[in-house]
């Protein structure tokens, strides 16, 4: 007997037979193959064991028959072994395999965003009304360190360096094409035109169709180079080094042969049906000067016109690598903190490996400081930013912009069931399944980007005008506009930030 | 208790300037009848000035006024002041003891220049050199504290209500081209000298009222350049931003007003091209030194005053001319109740600076 | 164009390579980086000396020649063009290309070819007339590494961890010596009379450029390593 087959699913799907038609709307809709009709009759099946409850089924259903919970079948386990603990073992026993997953880690590490405060103006300054005074959002990413030179008649010779101009501080962070589908990537192409800001490619390559949002894209290069040639980099507004990612730090990218298929193939250039592999390290790059080797062999070949970002994972010695990144000529640092989110992650590198967000963002945004060098470069935090206020934080923490994926996600339907490794992704998102993909309305997951964005923008400007601040670089590196709650002396440390009543 | 510089204290204020622009001199306790008037404005915390051509007979020699808890500390930092300056003249600040200013603390004024060798050594700019050693000083030895370091000018404050301060500084004894004036309302005591206003460097001076909300951004920005804000006031930050652009970064006064209340984005995309492109290059360039919140600033340098409002003008503060002489005040009333007979009298926009300077060869 | 690189603005040489109309020559050439960079098709660049790292990255159809050895990462994720090495070439080189050739006169270092791929008509050749370094080819997804060996008929001439992580393409040798821990995803097999027959375009541009009668390549054994599955890693991970 399969080993799996003794342990007891994570869910039970429950069909309400008074409310059922048999009508198999369900069958059509689950991308994980969970219902079916029993063979030869009108009744309906499930394989519980397929279920990752992702909720298609039950939104789906006309009678509102269905329902997915969690199974009630006791297992035993202990404070120290959990029943996923148990689960994994069996698997692994079982097909002597590499844990997979997709999404953030799911493991309980501190969440800073929750323990930190917002200040808000009283008596000494006044609060300011969003609604009726200017409140300014649009934030420019790039180096913004300059000479002051003068032309002969004494006015200011006004250049800088490339940059981004964004009028939200709020990017779409790297999701590939071929690790979400066609119609996310068009969606989230428009939402960033329509918003004035940047999506990005990830390593999957620029689908020709994109290529007439390329003045909000930004194009990244990463180890596998795939899709990488002249006109693409040349089609974006900036071109991102990718070094590493949050999920997984160290880890290179695979992509399954069997989802390099059609325009995903010929978006990578590479072949049909064969791995898109992406090494661990970009092998032009074995150290930090060879990073400034690639970050101007890519300003060469555009032209000194565009700027170049480069982003790493959050991992110890975070700060140093940034400061060594500032040096070597990137205009913009990406910090991808340890609960970022990923298509297909080793489980054990996805919930072991980097630090937070908030941590890596305060410690990166202080060196850069302590060694004068903090404007030579924008800072972009990406990593568990689920909401306006977590935006704010980041901000006074030191950071010029942040980078949203999951919460993209969630926009366009996603239900957070954690299998994108699958590629079975019921709502159209992280699969490359025809018949799944069309679920996917581009309009209207462009749309519903377009609110999430315009929504939290509104509130980043409520609670800047609360605090007195009418421009977001007045709140840029402001860490006396925050407080912590319940840290220790070394996290405050860390953050830069007093504990709430100091 | 925390003394100022442990903890940031909050403070709304009044503020004066004064300057003839023929060159003419004003009595330092004009300045002191014109504060009086506001003084509800302030707490009895805090109230200093600062002069401008008070030293003509010392007029090529850096004026430190410096704060001493006590006679150790003088000593440390007398022979600091021996090994790196040519001290040509020192003495004690006189002052008249007065009921409403107490636990003064010793304070000194010396004329000095910077030792030639030892200023060729270290291949400094004369001026840095003199910037470095007020923060060696301010920042290291314990119980001394420089207060006023530039040439041709002095500031002089204390714990106390402004006009009282005047008094016991015996500023009647003064004259100079432009003048500063302030008085300070602290939500708490600082209980400390140096906390007054206004805050001094080198020639730079500068009297504030408001509470910036952007402060922390504009400290860890001009934290990177050497300055460090030991008092934690808005004044000493502003004061550093401005050495920072205009003497180290070359910019005009005008210049880095823009900087500091540099115009809304959409006011900036209404300016003709050239106008546009200088406002965008500056506020991007120097997007951390941006300031928020309410804020009126008098800023004093050799041979000129500039007052600026923040771009939203949450503060108050009109300037009244007349003839060579142009008066800058919160409040109209403090103006008139000593030079009655005005010109014009008006109101600068917000984020505009209003550049007042002594005619060349004056 | 005639450039003399000594009397030149490193930092400029790139941009005027760029900007000039036509054949660009660059004499004393030493350690400038990003000569060539996407130089398109149509132009020309040739250099004498030793240019500095990412020569012709992102090369665009267009050709480079050096009289000299060249240092590291070449023709890095090159698209199409042509790098002619009258020389030996350092480690990474032909990083990620695409699409079109790099021919080396004499040796190439560590990791040589490492991710080269082929799409639709575009198939990168990459030609080392003596021998290759360790993880030559490594996670090659396409195209061609061809080794002749010359000067190194007495063992096979490459190092270690030859094709690790391969999963398309072929890589090509002249030489009667197969080591024996290849590692388990590449397959050697002795090429047929009609395959080295297929091969002789690519052998008579290596003997074109570099002035080698064929004679020296010719008769010879050569064998393949190809890669035995497309994808090479499916059985690492456990699906649930």
């Amino acid at each position: 007997m399969s080993l799996m087959n003794t342990f007891p699913s994570r869910f039970e799907v429950v069909r309400d037979m008074d409310k059922c038609i048999a009508c198999g709307r369900c069958v059509v809709e689950c991308g994980h193959g969970v219902h079916r009709f029993v063979k030869g009759t009108k009744k309906l099946a499930a394989d519980e064991r397929r279920c990752v409850n992702c909720y298609r089924c039950v939104a789906a259903c006309p009678t509102g028959a269905l329902k997915i919970i969690p199974n009630r079948q006791a297992v035993n386990e202990s404070s120290n072994w959990s029943a996923a603990n148990r689960r994994e073992i069996a698997l692994q026993a079982e097909s002597g395999g590499v844990l997979l997953s997709g999404m953030g880690t799911v493991k309980n590490y501190p969440l800073y965003w929750d323990k930190l405060l917002i200040n808000a103006a009283q008596v000494t300054n006044p609060s300011i009304d969003p609604l009726r005074e200017p409140m300014e959002t649009r934030t420019y990413l790039g180096r913004s360190a300059a000479e002051i030179r003068r032309d002969g008649s004494g006015r200011l010779i006004s250049d800088l360096p490339p940059h981004l101009t964004l009028e939200t501080p709020i990017l779409f962070a790297a999701m590939s094409y071929g690790a979400i589908s066609y119609p996310c990537h068009e969606a989230l192409a428009r939402a960033a035109t329509e918003l004035g800001t940047f999506y990005n490619t990830g390593e999957g390559g620029l689908h020709p169709d994109l290529y007439r949002y390329g003045a909000h894209t930004i194009v990244q290069v990463a180890s596998g180079r795939f899709g990488v040639h002249r006109r693409y980099l040349e089609a974006g507004a900036a071109v991102e080094i990718k070094i590493g990612q949050g999920a997984k730090p160290g880890i290179g990218g695979h992509l399954a042969g069997a989802k390099n298929v059609g325009d995903i193939s010929r978006t990578r250039m590479i072949p049909e049906g064969t791995d898109a592999i992406s090494p661990a390290p970009h092998h032009d790059i074995y150290s930090i000067e060879d990073l400034r080797q690639l970050v101007y062999s890519l300003k060469e070949a555009t032209r000194y016109e565009k700027p170049v970002l480069v982003k790493i994972a959050a991992v110890h010695n975070v700060a140093a690598i940034a400061s060594g990144i500032a040096r070597s000529g990137a205009d913009i640092i990406v910090i991808d903190g340890l609960r970022g989110g990923t298509g297909a992650a080793p489980t054990q590198t996805r919930d072991n490996v980097g630090i937070p967000i908030e941590l890596a963002l305060a410690a990166v945004d202080a060196r850069l400081r302590e060694e004068g060098i903090r404007n030579h470069v924008g800072l972009v935090a990406s990593g568990t930013i689920r909401n306006s206020a977590d935006i704010v934080k980041a901000i006074a923490l030191g950071a010029d912009a942040v980078a949203i994926g999951t919460a993209a996600l969630i926009a366009m339907g996603c239900h957070m069931c954690h299998s994108c490794h699958t590629g079975n992704c019921s709502w159209g998102i992280c699969t490359q399944r025809p018949e799944l993909v069309r679920r996917l309305d581009p309009d209207e997951a462009k749309a519903h980007l377009v609110n999430l964005v315009t929504a939290w923008t509104r509130e980043i400007k409520e609670l800047m005008g609360g605090m007195g601040i009418n421009s977001i670089e007045a709140l840029r590196g402001n860490r006396l506009m925050l407080r912590g709650v319940g840290l220790t002396d070394a996290e405050l440390r860390i953050l830069g930030v007093r504990h709430a009543g100091e | 208790m925390q003394k100022e510089g442990q903890v940031r204290i909050p403070s709304g204020c009044a503020i004066v300037g004064a300057i003839d622009r023929s060159g003419g001199t004003i009595c330092g306790g004009d300045m002191v009848r014109a504060i009086a008037v506001m003084h509800d404005r302030s707490n009895g915390l805090g109230g200093g000035f600062a002069g401008y051509g008070i030293y003509p007979q010392y007029k090529d020699l850096y004026a430190f006024h410096i704060f001493y808890a006590g006679s150790s500390a003088k000593e440390t930092c007398e022979r600091f002041l021996e090994k790196h300056f040519d001290i040509v003249n020192l003495s004690k600040i006189p002052t008249s003891p007065h009921p409403r200013v107490t636990d003064a603390p010793l304070i000194w004024r010396y004329f000095m220049a910077p030792l030639p060798n030892k200023l060729a050594r270290c291949q400094l700019d004369e001026r840095e050199y003199v910037v470095r050693c007020v923060t060696r000083i301010n920042t290291q030895m314990k119980g001394a504290h420089v207060f006023s370091s530039g040439k041709n000018m002095g500031a002089f404050k204390a714990v106390g209500y402004p006009e009282d301060v005047g008094e016991f500084y015996r500023l009647d004894e003064y004259e100079g081209y432009a003048w500063t004036a302030h008085g300070r309302y602290p939500t708490n005591t600082p209980g400390w000298w140096g906390g007054a206003h206004p805050f001094a460097l080198l020639d730079y001076s500068v009297v504030h009222n408001g509470e910036i909300s952007s402060y922390d951004a504009n400290r860890r920005f001009i934290e990177m350049y050497g300055y460090k804000c030991t008092l934690q006031t808005d004044t000493e930050v502003i004061t550093y931003i401005i050495d920072y652009l205009v003497r180290r970064r070359g910019l005009t006064l005008e210049e880095a007003a823009n900087v500091m209340a540099a115009p809304f984005w959409t006011t900036i995309a209404q300016q003709e091209p050239e106008r546009r492109e200088r406002l965008t290059f500056l506020r991007q360039a120097f997007g951390s030194l941006l300031l928020t919140g309410p804020f009126s600033i008098l800023v004093g340098f050799t041979g000129g005053l500039m007052a600026l409002n923040d771009r939203l003008k949450l503060r108050s503060m009109v300037i009244g001319e007349a003839g060579s002489r142009v008066y800058i005040s919160s409040e109209e009333s403090a103006i008139r109740a000593v030079w009655p007979d005005l010109d014009r009298v008006w109101a600068p926009r917000g984020g505009e600076a209003a550049i007042f300077t002594v005619k060349e060869g004056a | 164009m005639k450039i003399d690189a000594q009397t030149t603005d490193p930092h400029q040489l790139p941009r005027l390579i760029r900007q000039a109309e036509g054949a660009v020559e660059v004499d004393h050439c030493l350690g400038q980086r990003f000569l060539g960079t996407a130089l398109e098709a149509g132009r020309t660049l040739t250099i004498r000396g030793v240019p500095g790292n990412a020569l012709g990255a992102y090369l665009d159809g267009g050709v480079i020649e050096v009289y000299g050895n060249v240092q590291e990462a070449t023709g890095d994720t090159m698209n199409e063009g042509k790098i002619i090495i009258h020389g030996s070439a350092g480690d990474a080189t032909g990083y990620s290309m695409r699409g079109g050739s790099i021919l080396i006169e004499g040796d190439v270092g560590y990791r040589a070819g490492i991710h080269i791929k082929s799409y639709g008509d575009k198939s990168p050749v990459l030609i080392v007339g003596g021998a290759a370094g360790s993880f030559l080819g490594e996670y090659q997804a396409g195209g061609l590494i061809l080794v002749l060996g010359l000067g190194c008929e007495d063992r096979a001439p490459y190092g270690y961890f030859c094709g690790t992580g391969m999963h398309g393409g072929r890589i090509v040798v002249r030489s009667d010596h197969i080591p024996v821990n290849l590692p388990d995803q590449v397959v050697p097999q002795d090429l047929t009379a009609d395959e080295i027959e297929a091969l002789r375009p690519h052998l008579e541009a290596y003997c074109e450029a570099f002035g080698v009668p064929m004679s020296r390549l010719l008769p010879h054994r050569f064998y393949a390593l190809t890669p035995n599955t497309k994808s090479p890693y499916r059985q690492l991970y456990a699906m649930s």
